[in-house]
């Protein structure tokens, strides 16, 4: 008799694949990044399953509130939002397909021939013993990560703002408005 | 179905599992970044590869006597995967005020 966790197992599976199939199948960019939305929650989901309570928890904030918000702005912004049908088309599926299909059944012959350890799992939480971890045996990959993080701010806003600059040089007009109105409220508050 | 889940390989879940789930959802990653022509599209398909990556350290994570480093290096996956769609989207912005589209195949020139 089949216990709650395979229920939940399977059915926090047909969530992850039910999106992962809408996100490379779906003619519809705006459908494929709403059904991400599917995966994403589902893998939290199973994080929740397995234990890692932290982990699941940085899913949702930084997967499901940060990079599917930041994915929908790109969507929103690239697209004629006029238009009905947000066309999301495909290419060469003559050749990705049997790739694709013989990385699974070497993926699927990998797993099936491994001998896997069954070993039971504490059901315990751990946060505690992953912030041990992070400042104790990782703490140069974990101060490395932050460099990292503060690079990629950087650099997003650099990429970012030069196609601002871009678009402020085509139209001369706006320009020099814009400059002289941007700081003076900050100017005349701050000297009395 | 029944007579499928009392079957003891499909009834009590293990790592096996996990990793069939995960091989699974890297092959529509991978579909999804071979096949789309918007590069918004390929970087959706990108996440879904470092979401099965993730979910595999966290499951070899937990079936290994709760080892913990399998979920340090899940925390990094997802770290460095919102650093990478910051960096990716401004770029696909930059593209698209040039270009005017962000089909992959559109865009061909290097020079801005």
């Amino acid at each position: 008799m089949p216990g709650v966790e395979t229920f939940v197992f399977y059915g926090l599976a047909a969530l992850i694949l039910g999106g992962a199939g809408g996100v490379a199948f779906s003619r519809n960019i705006l459908h494929a990044a709403f059904l991400l939305l599917l995966t994403l929650s589902g893998t939290a989901g199973l994080y929740f399953f397995l234990g890692a309570d932290f982990v699941g928890v940085a899913q949702i904030l930084i997967y499901v509130g940060g990079i599917l918000v930041l994915l929908l702005f790109a969507v929103l912004l690239t697209n004629r939002i006029g238009d009905v049908r947000m066309s999301n088309r495909n290419v060469g599926y003559l050749t990705a397909v049997p790739v694709v299909l013989l990385v699974t059944a070497f993926l699927t012959c990998a797993i099936a021939l491994g001998a896997w350890a069954h070993t039971e799992a504490v059901p315990a939480p751990t946060t505690a013993r992953l912030g041990d971890a992070f400042l104790r045996e990782f703490l140069l990959p974990f101060e490395l990560v932050s460099l990292v993080l503060l690079m990629a701010l950087v650099g997003a806003m650099v990429v970012a703002r030069r196609a601002v600059r871009d678009r402020g040089d085509a139209s001369e007009g706006a320009l020099p408005a814009e400059a002289v109105s941007g700081p003076a409220p900050l100017g005349t508050g701050g000297t009395p | 179905m029944t007579a499928l889940l009392a079957a003891p390989a499909l009834a009590s879940i293990g790592l096996g599992h996990f990793l069939v789930l995960s091989a699974l959802m890297f092959a529509l990653g991978l579909v999804t970044a071979a096949t789309r022509r918007s590069a918004v599209a390929i970087l959706m398909g990108v996440e879904l590869i470092l979401n099965a990556a993730a979910l595999n350290f966290v499951a070899f994570s937990h079936y290994s006597h709760g080892a913990i480093t399998g979920q340090v290096f899940a925390v990094f996956v997802v770290v460095l995967a919102a650093a990478e769609a910051t960096v990716a989207l401004a770029i696909v912005l930059a593209v698209f005020r040039g270009f005017r589209s962000v089909d992959v195949t559109d865009v061909g020139t290097l020079k801005g």
